[in-house]
């Protein structure tokens, strides 16, 4: 094996075993050496049902997923239309959001009292909201599709970006349908960049917690809630160290099934650099496409955020006595914010909490960036050990957040002055968390760069330097973006791993959103819907910024 | 020999990365469950009273933070924990992670509440998990309050009634042992099999119970009935948007239909800070303290001495008599009652 590709293993490498494999193995060498309590016979019956309904829902909501998401990364690939920016924009959000606050998005439009049961209940003159999903399977998917859809949208769309769009004319000119254009020419070129999108959505969904927990019910169980339950509840280390197990195995088999069939061969075409050759919308088909795709998304994406914002905008006791939903606008809960009303310790002031987030969420992207593309070119040199190192970057995808969290804390909380690491220790689970993505979003778009380009710049005099600076660089930088974008999302709205590592006095929002959701009373309500749209609108100013960078550089 | 590579190797990294330790007045780590708090004003008169600096590390939930201190007692990185409770007691104690602190304080503090008698793990506040009620509802239809719990299986209260999963909720739990109080291990699941006949709803957390489908709280979703603390009422008054002179909920103290959860406090066995723990466990017991917890964490306090505050005399209503399993019978039980409960309930 060539000498460069070890030694860009190895840095990538290291930071996995130091951060992942060694915290891993602590816990499961704990778990080996503990008892258990009670556990006589392995439970083959019940961990084979959960088994079975985890993948079960993983692969539904998969599809669904890229059912809705391949179209829409289609009409953000190659169409230019108004408010294109903006909905990919709002179609990313739900990314960044925890859980309990999509589940209050979600009850604020289809819950019992939500705004479109209630728009229904008026139209029908029904006395029951005629909505009644939340707790069901059909919550779960629509949950997963909320927040993975972005994952296609993106991932797709950037390669769809770069595609040259000639080799599909070249087709139409040469006879072919639209349709066979787009089934033998276009689809097998975006396949490298699907099927990882679709191993990404996979894994968010097979490790689902909070929206199996918070939207599904407790007639749902997937691994990940076995391993908490079993962990937390119970305290049997062993069973939960051995559903862990089947949960990376199982993580580890999908990922190299679909490693060896979806990125075989990635084939290299002349990526365009600029999207100028973006089209406008002009046939009826094409504007019928467009209508249908933006009243699909923002029913599914953009609805139940717009409904958070709502709820934040209005006095809720209202909503609690009358059955009129909008009216009693107040800012209240947003000037409640800056107030410490109950003079507590633990009082978060919400621009700390914001610029303890922001913070993470740069250290966090910034290390996924830079091990994810050194790892990413590992990949690309095509040594034998990447059939072992390349699933091996996905694993911490596939591991439980209790898992890691707890082995994070036998690891590095019982080092002396372990309090003083948790601001270092947060941004590092959260790269870990976000480095099997940011991998799988560069690694079809650096694989698609032809050599000849690399090799005419260098012939022409470049050194390797400048070939990366001047040619690699800005083909990859609209995928990197991507990646970063998400290792940031993912960093903001992580709640797992932070909950084991919080510090009270370094508050990050999703923890203050928390708190605030754990007591009774509306000002509480209130006031953790107004972080929650506090966080969503800076991240989509975040995002609207880098978005512009992107396209502006081009 | 690997290990030990990998264990220096994470020292120098991180201490690389934290630069040069801080010096100062000593500090003294408590670990706490999430739902901690405290005023800011009586932790920094501590500090000063005692030249230290207080560290709160929020370790998750209940079990969460339990557990955590459990797998770390070997080189545990606080001192203090908070928040363990009668439903894991045994386990706390078992485990054998606290040291023995028979502080002054405790003769303050009733007999009853003193559970473990050794005083490795004392009582610093309780509170009694409590189905509420959503008060408009039941005037508007006019209907009559259910005083126990055979009550709730009469068909005038056919769907109305939403609790929390025991296997993840805390107050699910204490629901759940409520159940096996009253009607005995060999009776609960009768009665169960009866509550999800007569149309129970359960959910898995309470945030989904009492915000989503609970009607009394802003979600106004369809069950108003839920299982909550009976301290929620007052809660819902103080973080009122618009000032309440009433609570819009109230609690259901019939006999039998409510479990008491008392939290303690215990200073962790491998402490280098022992004579400021116990000073600080006494602060937690102190009146100073209990009467400032109630509306911080709206729990009631332990101590004989504290007044409470108005809100819970006014809102709060308080069982006859508490009902109480052994910690211990808890723990050797609780992953039998929990999948039994699964099994009768769920499937």
């Amino acid at each position: 094996m060539r000498k460069s590709s070890w030694l860009l293993w190895f840095i990538p490498l290291l930071f996995l075993g130091l951060f992942f494999l060694y915290p891993l193995t602590a816990i499961f060498g704990l778990a080996l050496r503990s008892t258990g309590q009670g556990w006589t016979s392995f439970p083959w019956q019940r961990v084979g049902s959960i088994l079975g309904f985890t993948i079960f829902q993983a692969a539904l909501s998969t599809l669904l997923t890229v059912l809705v998401g391949l179209p829409a990364a289609f009409l953000f690939g190659r169409y230019d239309f108004k408010g294109k920016k903006l909905l990919r924009v709002l179609s990313t959000l739900p990314f960044i959001l925890p859980t309990v606050v999509v589940a209050a998005g979600f009850n604020a439009i289809i819950g019992p009292h939500g705004l479109l049961n209630l728009l229904l209940m008026q139209i029908w003159h029904l006395g029951q909201p005629p909505i009644q999903i939340l707790n069901t399977l059909a919550a779960i998917l629509l949950a997963h599709v909320f927040y993975n859809t972005a994952v296609v949208i993106r991932t797709v769309g950037s390669s769809l970006e770069q595609l040259d769009p000639r080799l599909e004319q070249a087709s139409r000119t040469l006879g072919a349908s639209p349709w066979r254009s787009f089934w033998e020419v276009t689809l097998p070129l975006l396949r490298n960049s699907l099927a990882s999108a679709a191993l990404v959505v996979f894994l968010f969904d097979f490790t689902s917690f909070g929206v199996i927990l918070l939207m599904g019910g407790p007639q749902f169980a997937t691994l990940e809630v076995e391993i908490y339950y079993q962990t937390m509840q119970l305290l049997n280390l062993p069973l939960a160290a051995w559903l862990s197990a089947i949960q990376l195995g199982c993580t580890l088999i999908l990922t190299i099934l679909i490693l060896r069939r979806g990125g075989g061969l990635p084939i290299p075409v002349a990526p365009r650099l600029s999207h100028s050759t973006n089209r406008q919308i002009r046939s009826r088909g094409e504007r019928v496409f467009l209508i249908v795709m933006m009243v699909l998304l923002v029913a599914l994406l953009v609805m139940p955020l717009v409904a958070l914002v709502l709820r934040s905008l209005t006095k809720l006791d209202v909503v609690r006595s009358g059955n009129n939903a909008i009216s009693g606008f107040t800012l209240q809960y947003y000037r409640e914010l800056f107030i410490n009303r109950q003079q507590s310790l633990f009082y978060v002031p919400p621009v700390e909490a914001l610029r303890n987030s922001f913070f993470y969420a740069l250290a966090a992207s910034g290390l996924a960036l830079f091990f994810g593309s050194l790892a990413t070119y590992a990949i690309l040199q095509k040594s034998r050990w990447n059939k072992f190192f390349d699933p091996l970057i996905m694993l911490p995808m596939g591991t439980s957040a209790v898992t890691l969290g707890l082995g994070f804390i036998i690891v590095f909380a019982t080092l002396p002055n372990a309090r003083d690491y948790y601001p270092i220790l947060i941004p590092i689970a959260h790269s870990l968390v976000a480095l099997p993505f940011v991998v799988r979003v560069l690694q079809p778009a650096l694989a698609s760069i032809p050599s000849s380009l690399k090799q005419v710049a260098a012939t022409l005099g470049a050194s390797p330097w400048q070939v990366w600076f001047k040619v690699e660089l800005p083909i990859a930088s609209r995928a990197a973006a991507v990646a970063g974008l998400f290792a940031f999302t993912i960093s903001l709205g992580e709640f797992g791993a932070t909950a084991f590592l919080s510090r009270p006095d370094i508050p990050t929002l999703p923890v203050a959103i928390y708190r605030f959701l754990s007591q009774p009373g509306s000002l509480n309500y209130g006031q953790a819907l107004a972080m929650a749209t506090i966080l969503m609108a800076l991240c989509a100013l975040v995002m609207l910024v880098i978005d512009h960078i992107n396209t502006v550089n081009r | 020999m690997i290990k030990k590579i990998v264990n220096i190797m994470v020292l120098i990294s991180l201490i690389l990365l934290i630069g040069c330790t801080k010096s100062g007045p000593t500090q003294l780590n408590v670990m706490a469950h999430d739902s901690f708090a405290v005023s800011e004003a009586i932790i920094k008169e501590f500090e000063q009273a005692n030249d230290v600096k207080v560290n709160i590390i929020m370790s998750g939930d209940t079990g969460s933070a339990l557990n955590q201190a459990i797998l770390t007692k070997a080189s545990p990185n606080a001192d203090v924990f908070y928040g363990v409770d009668n439903t894991f007691l045994s386990r706390a104690l078992g485990a054998d992670i606290f040291e023995t602190y028979s502080s002054p304080i405790l003769k303050d503090i009733p007999d009853q509440f003193q559970l473990d008698k050794n005083n490795r793990a004392l009582p610093v506040d309780y509170g009694d998990v409590c189905i509420n009620y959503d008060k408009a509802y039941f005037a508007e239809k006019k209907l009559t309050l259910p005083q126990t719990l055979d009550d709730l299986l009469k068909p005038e209260y056919r769907g109305l009634l939403v609790v929390e999963n025991p296997a993840v909720s805390s107050p699910g739990l204490a629901f759940l042992l409520a159940t096996i109080a009253n009607y005995g291990p060999e009776g609960y699941l009768n009665y169960w099999q009866q509550l999800r006949a007569n149309n129970l709803v359960v959910v898995n957390d309470w945030n989904t119970a009492y915000y989503t489908n609970f009607s009394g709280s802003t979600g106004k979703g369809l069950q108003p009935l839920v299982v909550s603390y009976n301290t929620s009422p007052a809660a819902e008054v103080v973080y009122a948007t618009e000032k309440l002179n009433e609570a819009p909920t109230a609690s259901l103290v019939g006999p039998g239909m409510c479990f008491r959860q008392i939290e303690f406090v215990g200073i962790l066995k491998g402490t280098r800070h022992l004579a400021l723990a116990q000073k600080f466990v006494d602060f937690m017991l102190s009146r100073t303290f209990q009467e400032d917890m109630p509306l911080k964490i709206f729990m009631y306090p332990v101590n004989a001495n504290a007044s409470l505050p108005v809100e819970f005399t006014k809102f709060v209503q308080m069982p006859e008599k508490a009902t109480f399993i052994d910690p211990e019978k808890i723990a050797t039980n609780l992953d039998t009652w929990i999948n039994q409960w699964r099994k009768t309930v769920l499937e």
